[in-house]
Formats: C-alpha cells, sequence, structure tokens
C-alpha cells in the first residue's frame, strides 16, 4: 500500500476498524490521562481520594528520584538517538527498515569491551582513561562502519528494486546471523567493562549527576552537530540528500548514488559504533542481544522524530528515553500495575505501537524517497 | 508498484559482468575475480574453524573412518568457492579442452587461497593467544587443523586440500548433464544416508532389518566406508538408468486433467497418507518426537504461510498466537493453572482456545492492518514480545504463574477414548498429522476461494486490488486472524503435549524460526512450507528441538540466519515455489523474456502489459 497508514479525514468512520481504532485510541490517550491525573493527585496529596481510588498501595515519587529517572532517560534517550541516526538515514535512502543496524550497535559494544578491556592489561585504562576513551571510540567507529558497509554490499546492493519486504527480511536474517556470530565467536555470556574511574562513576557533588550520563549526552551533542554539519553543509551531504530526494534525478545530476548510499551507511555505522562505546559506560556490560531493545527503540525514536529527518532522530532518542524511564512509574504505577519495572520493554513496546497508531509520520513529518512518498 | 531505484551500472555484482573479449582467455579481471572469491573463502573459512563448528562436530562421522562433519565443514567452502569461479570464467571463444582446463585451474587456485585462511590461521593459532576475546581459540583447534601434526604440515595441507577441493569444484561444470546427476545423486545418497542414521537404525529396528543397518553404519557412528562405496555406486547406477524418468511421470501427472487428475491427486495423497501412518508403528521414542515436532512446526508454518505467504503481510509476532493458545489451553485444562482451572475436557477447551486466539488476531490484527506493511512488520514483533513480556509479569502472574509457568498439564483427551501426552509421542504425532491434515486442507481450499484470491491481489498491489473492489482491509484482517487460529491448534498440542507452559517458550526467536521455514520452503506454497520444515526442523532442530543433526544444535541459528539471507539473495521464491508467487518476484524477467520472443504475456490473466509496468 502505496499511501501508507492514511487517516481518513472525511466524514465518519466508515468501517468497523475504522471504529475500533478510534476506541482505541481514546481508550489509550484515557488511559495516559488518567494515570497522570493519578501521579499528579497522589504527588499533591498522597491520602487524596482519587489516588486511593486509582491505587491503594502508591508511593509516588520524591524530587530527586523523579530527576533521577528523567536524567537516566536523557542519557539513554540520547545514545537510543545516536543509533536511530542510522535507521532514519538509510530509510529515508533506501525506503526500507535496516532490521540489523541494531546488531552493529552491538558490534560496537562488544569491540569497545574488547579494546578497552586489552588498553586495561596493559594498563593505559586507568593511567590515561580520556585517551583510551577516545581510542576505542575510534576503533569501534572503524569496526562498525566496517560491518555496515560490508553488510549493505553483500546483502542489500543486489537487492535494491526488489519488493519491499524483501530487503527487511534479508536485514532480519543478517541481524539473526550477526548475533549469532557473536555467540560463537565470543561465546554467550555476558562480559564487563574494566572499571571505569570514580569521575565517571559517582554523582558530581556540585549537580548530583552520575559522570557518565553527563559524558554520554555531551558525547551525543558533540557528533550530533558534527553530522549535522556533514550533511547540511558538505558536497557529500548535499549528494546525501539528493539521493535521499529521489534517486533517479540525483543519478542525472552525476551523482554517484552507489557510493552516496554506501556514505549513508558508513555515517549510520559509525554513529552506532559510539552508540555501542556510550553503552559499554553506561551500564558497563554487554551481550549478544544488546543490540536488539535498544535497536527496536532507536528504530521507534527514528518513526517518533520523523522518518529521514536528523533533528527529529534525536529528538525522538530522547522522548523515548525519557518516556520509557519514567513512563512505567508515571503512568503505570499510579494505575495499579505492579511490578512496573519488569514491563520496562513492553512500555517501549507499547510506545512504539502507540506512536505508529496515532501519529505514523512522527512529530516532525517523514521525509521518503520519492517512490515511497504519496 | 515496485518501482524503487532502478538497477545501476554494475550494481548487480557478478551477474553483470562486463563483455569479455573472446580472443584472450584468461584477462586481469578473472584474476581479480579469483582471489576476491578465494579471499572471501579464506574469511568464511577462519570464520567457521573459529565458530567451533570443526572441532564441535569432529565427533559426528559421516564416513568411516574417512570423514567426519566437523571436516566437511571446512571443505564445503573451497569446493563452493571453486565451483563459483569456474562458472564465472568465461568459456565463450574458447576451444572445449582449454575451457576446462581454465574452470580446473581456476577452481584449484581459488580453493587454494580459500584453504590459505585455514594455514594463515594455523601459525597464528600457534603463535598467539587471543583466547580473550575469541572463546574457541582452542588448542584442540591447532591440532584438528594439523591432524595432530607440526604446524607446518597443517599450513601446507590446507593450501592442498583447499586446491583439490577447489579443483573438483570447478571441475564439476566439466561433467556433462548426466554425469554431473549422478555424481550428485551418488553425494546424496552417501550424505542423506549418513544425516538419515538415527532414524534409519530407529526404524530398522522397529522392523527387525537389524542386520542391514550393522553392515551400513560403523558401531559408533557414521557409514562403513566399504558400504558407502556400495551406496554411492548403487545410487549412482540408479541415477543413470533412471534419468529423465522422474521428469517423464511428472510431466505426465502434470499433462492429466479432469477426473483423472483428481484420482492422481487423490492417490498420491493416500499413499503419502499411508506412509505416515503406518511408519510410526515402526519407529521409537526419539524418531515419533521428531516427527511430532516436526508436525508441530508444519502446523505452525501453514499458518503463517496464510500471513505471509498468501496474504503477504509480514508477522513478525507469530509466536504471539502460538504462546495465546499455548497458554489457554494451559489455564483451561490444567487443575493446578492459578486463578482459574475449570479442567475442561481438551476437546472442548480447544474451541474455546480458538475463539480466545482469534479474538487476540482480531485485537492485534486491528491497529496494525492499516500501516505499512514494514512498519506493520515491527509493531506485530513488539506485540509478540508484549505478550510474552505480559505472561512473564509479576503483574498477572496470579493468572499465568509468571516466570513460573503452569505446569502439571494434563494430556489431550479426545472423546474420553485415549489422552495424548508427551510420553506417548505415537499418539502425539498421530494427533498432530490430524491437525496438520486439517490446516493443509483449509490452506488448500482457502487459497482457491474467492479470498484466497483477494489475498493475493493485496499481496500483489493492494492499490489495485482496492480499486477491484476488494475491502483490503477486511481481508488482510481475515488472513490475520486465519494465521492466529491455525497457530493455536498448535498451541494448544505443544502445551498439552510438554505438559507445562513457560514464557520463555515463547521468545521471539520461535517467530524467525518459523519465518525462516516458510521462506525457505517458499512462500504461499503448502508443499514448499512443508518440506521446508521438514528439512530444517528435522535435520537441523527447532528453537528448542534438536533435530537429526544434534550437534549442530549451537550452530543451527546462525545457519538459519545465514540460510535467510541467502534465500532472499539466491531464490526469494523458496525450495519448492508456488508458480504465481514466482511470477511476481520475477516479474520483470518474465516479461523481458516474452518481449524478446515478441509476444506480450497476458494469456494467463495475471501477466501486465511491459508498459503498464515500466510507468509504474
Amino acid at each position: 500500500m502505496r499511501q501508507g497508514w492514511a487517516p481518513r479525514r472525511t466524514g465518519a468512520p466508515r468501517t468497523g476498524v475504522d471504529q475500533f481504532l478510534t476506541v482505541l485510541r481514546v481508550f489509550a490517550v484515557g488511559l495516559v490521562l488518567i494515570g497522570l491525573a493519578a501521579f499528579i493527585a497522589q504527588e499533591i496529596n498522597t491520602d487524596n481520594a482519587f489516588a486511593r481510588w486509582a491505587n491503594p498501595d502508591a508511593t509516588g515519587l520524591t524530587g530527586a528520584q523523579f530527576r533521577g529517572l528523567v536524567v537516566s532517560g536523557i542519557a539513554q534517550g540520547a545514545m537510543y538517538g545516536l543509533i536511530a541516526l542510522g535507521y532514519s538515514m538509510v530509510y529515508g535512502v533506501l525506503g526500507f527498515i535496516n532490521f540489523a543496524h541494531g546488531e552493529v550497535f552491538m558490534m560496537g559494544a562488544m569491540t569497545g569491551m574488547i579494546t578497552s578491556n586489552k588498553l586495561a592489561d596493559a594498563g593505559l585504562w586507568e593511567s590515561n582513561f580520556i585517551g583510551s576513551l577516545i581510542f576505542i571510540v575510534i576503533v569501534s567507529m572503524i569496526v562498525c562502519t566496517l560491518v555496515a558497509v560490508i553488510m549493505e554490499r553483500v546483502a542489500y546492493r543486489p537487492l535494491r528494486g526488489s519488493p519491499r519486504l524483501i530487503p527487511l527480511i534479508t536485514s532480519i536474517g543478517v541481524s539473526f546471523f550477526i548475533q549469532n556470530a557473536s555467540i560463537v565467536l565470543l561465546g554467550p555470556a555476558a562480559k564487563a567493562y574494566p572499571d571505569v574511574p570514580d569521575w565517571v562513576k559517582d554523582k558530581h557533588t556540585f549537580i548530583q549527576i552520575e559522570g557518565s550520563r553527563i559524558l554520554v549526552v555531551v558525547v551525543a551533542a558533540v557528533s550530533m552537530g558534527v553530522l549535522w554539519y556533514l550533511v547540511e553543509h558538505t558536497k557529500g551531504g548535499k549528494a546525501m540528500r539528493a539521493v535521499a530526494e529521489d534517486a533517479e534525478i540525483a543519478a542525472l545530476m552525476g551523482i554517484n548514488v552507489n557510493r552516496t548510499i554506501v556514505k549513508v551507511f558508513a555515517v549510520g555505522g559509525a554513529m552506532a559504533g559510539l552508540a555501542g562505546i556510550l553503552w559499554g559506560i553506561l551500564f558497563r556490560s554487554v551481550i549478544h542481544t544488546t543490540g536488539f531493545l535498544p535497536g527496536i527503540k532507536a528504530f521507534s525514536a527514528a518513526v517518533v522524530g520523523g522518518i529521514g529527518h536528523l533533528g527529529g532522530a534525536m529528538a525522538g532518542g530522547l522522548s523515548i528515553g525519557v518516556a520509557e524511564s519514567v513512563g512505567p512509574l508515571l503512568i503505570l504505577e499510579p494505575l495499579g500495575v505492579s511490578g512496573v519495572s519488569q514491563l520496562r520493554d513492553a512500555v517501549a513496546f507499547a510506545v512504539l505501537i502507540g506512536v505508529l497508531l496515532l501519529r505514523p509520520a512522527g512529530i516532525f513529518g517523514e521525509r521518503l524517497p520519492a517512490e515511497d512518498r504519496t | 508498484m515496485t518501482a524503487t531505484l532502478p538497477p545501476e551500472t554494475g550494481a548487480a555484482g557478478a551477474s553483470a559482468e562486463p563483455p569479455l573479449a573472446a580472443s584472450r582467455p584468461a584477462l586481469a579481471q578473472d584474476w581479480r575475480r579469483l582471489v576476491r572469491m578465494g579471499a572471501v573463502g579464506a574469511v568464511a573459512q577462519v570464520f567457521i574453524a573459529l565458530s567451533n563448528m570443526p572441532v564441535r562436530l569432529d565427533e559426528r562421522v559421516i564416513v568411516k573412518p574417512v570423514l567426519s562433519l566437523g571436516y566437511l565443514t571446512l571443505l564445503i567452502v573451497p569446493f563452493a568457492a571453486g565451483h563459483r569461479v569456474g562458472h564465472q570464467i568465461k568459456r565463450e571463444g574458447m576451444p572445449q579442452h582449454a575451457a576446462g582446463a581454465h574452470e580446473v585451474a581456476g577452481g584449484a587456485a581459488c580453493g587454494a587461497v580459500a584453504g590459505g585462511g585455514l594455514s594463515l590461521l594455523a601459525v597464528l593459532l600457534a603463535n598467539f593467544d587471543l583466547r580473550e576475546p575469541l572463546v574457541n581459540w582452542s588448542p584442540m583447534l591447532a591440532e584438528l587443523l594439523a591432524f595432530g601434526n607440526a604446524t607446518r604440515f597443517a599450513v601446507v595441507i590446507w593450501l592442498l586440500i583447499g586446491a583439490a577441493v577447489g579443483a573438483l569444484g570447478g571441475g564439476l561444470r566439466l561433467l556433462g548433464p548426466r554425469t554431473r546427476r549422478a555424481v550428485v545423486t551418488m553425494a546424496l545418497a552417501v550424505g542423506g544416508a549418513a544425516v538419515l542414521e538415527p532414524l534409519v537404525v530407529d526404524l530398522a529396528e522397529g522392523m527387525r532389518l537389524e542386520a542391514l543397518t550393522d553392515r551400513l553404519y560403523a558401531r559408533r557412528g557414521g557409514i562403513n566406508w566399504t558400504s558407502a562405496l556400495g551406496l554411492a555406486a548403487g545410487s549412482g547406477i540408479l541415477a543413470v538408468l533412471g534419468r529423465g524418468r522422474i521428469q517423464q511421470a511428472r510431466a505426465h501427472i502434470a499433462e492429466l486433467e479432469g477426473a483423472q487428475r483428481t484420482r492422481t491427486n487423490g492417490l498420491l495423497i493416500l499413499a503419502t497418507a499411508a506412509v505416515l501412518i503406518v511408519l510410526p508403528l515402526f519407529a521409537g521414542k526419539l524418531t515419533n518426537e521428531l516427527l511430532a515436532n516436526v508436525g508441530l512446526f508444519v502446523l505452525l508454518a501453514l499458518g503463517l504461510n496464510v500471513v505471509v505467504g498468501l496474504a503477504g503481510i509480514l508477522d513478525l509476532g507469530y509466536v504471539a498466537f502460538f504462546a495465546v493458545g499455548s497458554y489457554s489451553a494451559a489455564v483451561l485444562t490444567a487443575a493446578t493453572s492459578p486463578r482459574i482451572n475449570p479442567e475442561l475436557p481438551w476437546l472442548v477447551a480447544l474451541i474455546v482456545v480458538v475463539i480466545i486466539t482469534g479474538l487476540v488476531g482480531l485485537f492485534i490484527g486491528a491497529p496494525v492492518i492499516r500501516m505499512r506493511g514494514d512498519y506493520l512488520a515491527i509493531v506485530t514483533l513488539g506485540f509478540g514480545e508484549i505478550i510474552r513480556l505480559i505472561f512473564l509479569s509479576d503483574w498477572l502472574s496470579g493468572w499465568f504463574g509468571g516466570s513460573q509457568g503452569i505446569t502439571k498439564i494434563p494430556g489431550a483427551g479426545i472423546f474420553g477414548l485415549t489422552s495424548v501426552a508427551g510420553t506417548d509421542p505415537r499418539r502425539v504425532f498421530y494427533l498432530v498429522l490430524a491437525f496438520c491434515a486439517i490446516a493443509i486442507y483449509v490452506s488448500w481450499r482457502l487459497e482457491r476461494s474467492r479470498l484466497g484470491r483477494a489475498w493475493m491481489a493485496v499481496r500483489e498491489d493492494e492499490t489495485v486490488a482496492e480499486a477491484m473492489g476488494i475491502n483490503t482491509v477486511n481481508v488482510k484482517l481475515l488472513a490475520f486472524v486465519v494465521g492466529a487460529i491455525l497457530g493455536s491448534f498448535s498451541g494448544a498440542i505443544f502445551a498439552n503435549k510438554v505438559g507445562s507452559v513457560f514464557p520463555s517458550s515463547f521468545l521471539i526467536l520461535v517467530s524467525m524460526v518459523i519465518l525462516v521455514v516458510v521462506i525457505f520452503g517458499g512462500m504461499g506454497s503448502i508443499i514448499g512450507v512443508i518440506a521446508g520444515a521438514a528439512l530444517l526442523i528435522g535435520v537441523l532442530g527447532g528453537p528448542k528441538q534438536p533435530g537429526l543433526l544434534q550437534e549442530f544444535s549451537e550452530f543451527k541459528l546462525l545457519i538459519y540466519g545465514a540460510l535467510l539471507v541467502w534465500m532472499m539473495l539466491a531464490r526469494p521464491e523458496g525450495l519448492i515455489p508456488s508458480a504465481r508467487r514466482t511470477r511476481e518476484l520475477h516479474q520483470e524477467e518474465f516479461l523481458q523474456d516474452a518481449w524478446l520472443r515478441g509476444e506480450v504475456d497476458t494469456d494467463d490473466g495475471n501477466g501486465a502489459e511491459p508498459e503498464a509496468t515500466e510507468r509504474s
């Protein structure tokens, strides 16, 4: 279906499915609103009748807890944003979901783990943390760029021009393969990053935020700025935008479409590699499934921000990160759902479904390749 | 409808070869291609070696004492590389014998480069210790590569082996089609006999034919090399004698029409059914267990085939329906289920299960059905994961037992006559067989019904289908629900067969494996899907179920992933494709052929006019 998911704007809902969808939307929005209201009510006064009705055992959050959640959400969201760039750019140019992009991110985290452990063995990790960090970032970006480019060359390029689900299925296969290759080569156990210095681990005395989170946000912001400059102000970036706009016309204008697409994959891979290192710094542990959930969440982030939109990917990442970190406690807990932290991932998926249900074009609107646009 | 990027010049890679000057046989281009293919082979070799496949599979002997599965995994790459290079080296304008020498030499060189990867690895293994990141960097691997000798030996021997096997691969093309078929049949016969060893031994015991298998197989597994030779010779002779007979028979059947055709089909189906009903009587527990597992996956794959194959909806969360079917069957029949335990008889419970799963299918399907195909895939994946997380959560553990699951589920009782539990795999198999028959019949009828045609129209082009007056939303939703119901059958059987359900049985992985089965077999083709399930699940095994090659359990998911990519690249229509699907996927080629022949293929009412496709 070319026009994709198109809400009917004229007249009353036509089919049963439309009516059901409307009910579902109202229900979802209502649930969120009631949860929020209950949360606010119990923040004002725990013995509030409304809050009691919604969940008798609710405890609410203190200001510090809330801030902690938001900050960790922002840090993770910045990471999601970096991964989302890869999804968004590839979708913007080729019009398919590169399902294996999450695995590229996982490879980045793995590379970082291996390199940093080797550095720690050599004693460099402790003595020169910033220097080694820059080193592992560079190594990981190179590895991930290579992986992404090889992936494009081997699996996706021969499929250019085939029906849109074919490359998607292929990318699922690639993702499956990379995940299991990681198991057979590196073993199925979770692997730890070496210990980081105190200033990264502990909360900063002045602003009460962990150094690692500040680091992640700063790195993400800087790389986002660089990428924005590359795409908006260099010739290669212009070529990317042109190919995204209309590959055929771009080719007629003398742009090497193949090389541009490779560049898109390379940039996406490099960003995923960077995000992998950030994951390592935030969680200090990596396993072969690391790429799956962040990948899905990053894709949601790309959709939230509007596919094909760089700033949108970052904004989407931040909102998904904050939503998944605050959402369960803000909305589900006041509604009386127990064990909300287990449902964290379910909430992330629910956000994705909700976004596609309510606003599939994202906040800033999609920028799709010419033939997918209608 | 699928007007994405036009293929750039050179984008198609190997298939778009620039025209070569016929008078210059060995070109720099050939060399470059040869070295590139060899290098890819070398990387693949090193990857396979480091994945621990050779060491782990070394125990499984194929031909005793010559060949084990472990070494086979190392030999296959140079063979394939040599074969491929032999194929790519142009023979136009060359005399026949020169071309032949080229292919063999090219294959040998390519194989040697690929084998060189292992030589390099052997040297590295001897001199460096990379155990830290690479878990399989072991002395065992070094020993295996060197056949127990010094490293120097490994370096030389792998270059030689690579060259020899590569030359074989390149030379295979030289044989005439008849000889080649005989050779392939021989290889398949020996390989098949080795892979099917547990099955054959088991059946032979049931039929009191141990004397035969004792002669065929060695005591500790693997075919005796004498028997292997005999088997190869026998099958080769059969292949030469029977050449063309099968094709003739098939052509003969295809020519039949009307009542005769129906009768032949009926006879074929009856014969298959008879074999499947009689076979388990002679088989032991393991074989029956295997058959039951395969049947379960056939059932699942047939359900997914309706959704993916017929209606073209890529549902990545199909496991959700399997899970809902299992859990509702468990809750309805088990006395131990936490909240409600009506302890219904299984068949009554099945009806309720079908209704519940159908409703869940409707509920999941309705919001996603309007989405673009790829968004739909991701969202169904999300639903699949949400369903599992909900079953797992403490929130509803009062209903579904959380991570403890539901245990002590009774066997499936049929009219109070028998009870089918996992302890008796033969009965399970018969139950599964019955449901498979239902599912096959339903899919077969659906495919030929008005609804089936509507599905296929939607799959081909939704906009056109809508213009033809098909209510696309309802039709797709129906596909979703039918798929869900078929999935719930296997769910219900699974719960009562295993006797317990845990959330960990319903990982997204299961969806992916079913998807691989459907795609490998051929989307939209019932026979293909059955064959795919039998081959993949039967030989390699399901997500948790062991197959005939139990040694592969660590690697099967890796192979599934690679297989999915390879299928999409090489044969997107699957192993046994449905004719219509093939036409869709190769529409442009078909049209090109028609155009070259000077005719435009519209006689089947399916092919579009070339002008129309060019414009879209």
